[in-house]
């Protein structure tokens, strides 16, 4: 379970975002997670449910956004949706690609704070 | 024993660090370097008198606490002209005895350092304690991983003069470890002949990151049934980036080719 140790991570980011932008409270976090992030969602989800109440992000509403996994083939110049998993089989030429073009996203992407009164 | 506790300048709960060899030597080191994210602000008020939000993209990683400091991590060894290996594996695939045999023969013409994780305790850092080789025990309490901040902090207690190598064994875990980012040089990855050639397929994405894979304890993989052929061929599937060397670290099979690897490792850094 370190979804729990990263939605710390992520708050602690988040509330210093919040500070920045002069806001006690956060009403909406949109996050961005690559299929081939090694992080699992519904872990994630019970993370935030679990550690925020009771805090700035207490009402806040969680989005998360899923980045589907692209990947290029070396071996013929292919970029291609890798749907298989971890395992990136080129579907030209069969070859299997370390090469993640996209997935392996991990981040915050957008925030909304109430307006200033 | 001497086994001085350090004090932390960031203390994290239940985490500590013990230096088991060479002397603690202040923050004389400290690691710097600041990094920040591009913020866009919008301002978007809504019509009929709703409550009014401001809409920031902040575009910054969930962990980016420790990816900027593994990043200053990577920057201050390199710049100390080590390289960094991140050691992760399942517990009991042989970390400790691959290091303790490596710092006999190899670290005996080329200076190594280690820095050891476990939940509790420093038997790991007893085992690896040599005169010629300086060595501190993280304990996480009950954190599965190590993080660029605690690497970080125990380097600090290290004397990393002369050191060409730094091993980081890392809190036995196949999952955690994947998403935190040190600062190393290169992510180690082993698996044991104990524990099924399809380990890489169940927990694939630390294997997707691991730029060395080493098949450990080949030297029972017949008595056991250890097909090597197929674990090689799960890992090239999972990790076709990835260089496999097969070794065993009790008849000593492989550990030449373990050996090279280190040493150029350390000849490009
Ligand atoms: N047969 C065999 N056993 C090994 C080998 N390497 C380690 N072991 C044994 O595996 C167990 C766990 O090893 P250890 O190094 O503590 O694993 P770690 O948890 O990954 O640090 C110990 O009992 C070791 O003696 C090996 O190459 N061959
Ligand atoms: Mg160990
Ligand atoms: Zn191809």
């Amino acid at each position: 379970m370190h979804e729990v140790g990263i939605m710390e991570s992520a708050l602690a980011a988040i509330r210093q975002q919040a500070e920045t932008h002069g806001a006690t409270r956060v009403a909406r976090i949109v996050l961005r997670i690559g299929t081939l992030s090694g992080v699992d969602v519904e872990a994630l989800r019970f993370a935030y449910d679990a550690l925020t109440p009771g805090t700035f992000a207490a009402d806040a509403e969680l989005e998360i956004e899923s980045v589907p996994a692209r990947a290029h083939c070396a071996q013929c110049d292919t970029d291609f949706g890798a749907t298989g998993g971890f395992i990136l089989t080129c579907p030209r030429c069969r070859a299997f690609s370390s090469d993640i073009r996209t997935g392996r996203e991990l981040d915050i992407a957008r925030l909304e704070f109430p307006a200033l009164p | 024993m001497n086994t001085p506790a350090l004090t932390l300048a960031e203390p994290t709960p239940g985490f500590r660090i013990n230096a088991l060899t060479g002397a603690a030597t202040g923050s004389s080191r400290a690691l710097s370097g600041p990094l920040s994210a591009e913020i866009t602000a919008a301002l978007h008020a809504s019509g009929n008198g709703e409550v009014a939000v401001r809409s920031v993209d902040v575009n910054i990683p969930l962990l980016e606490k420790n990816d900027i400091l593994a990043e200053r991590n990577r920057g201050y060894f390199l710049g100390r002209g080590l390289a960094a290996l991140n050691l992760v594996s399942s517990p009991g695939a042989g970390k400790t005895t691959l290091l303790e045999r490596t710092l006999d023969e190899f670290g005996r013409a080329t200076k190594c350092a280690v820095l050891v994780g476990d939940l509790e305790t420093d038997n790991d850092g007893r085992r690896l304690s040599r005169p010629h080789a300086p060595v501190a025990q993280i304990t996480t309490g009950t954190v599965c991983h190590l993080d660029a901040g605690m690497i970080a902090r125990a380097a600090q207690s290290l004397d990393l003069d002369g050191v060409k190598i730094l091993f980081i064994e890392n809190v036995g875990n196949l999952v955690c470890p994947a998403s935190f980012d040190l600062g190393e040089q290169a992510r180690v990855v082993l698996l044991s002949t104990t524990e099924g050639e399809d380990k890489p397929l169940k927990y694939p994405p630390i294997f997707k990151s691991a730029d060395l894979v080493l098949l450990t304890k080949v030297d029972v993989a017949d008595v056991l049934g250890f097909k090597r052929d197929v674990a090689v061929e799960n890992i090239r599937r999972i990790a076709p980036q990835a260089r496999i060397i097969q070794l065993s670290s009790r008849t000593g099979e492989g550990l030449a080719e373990w050996y090279d690897y280190l040493r150029a490792l350390a000849a490009q850094t």
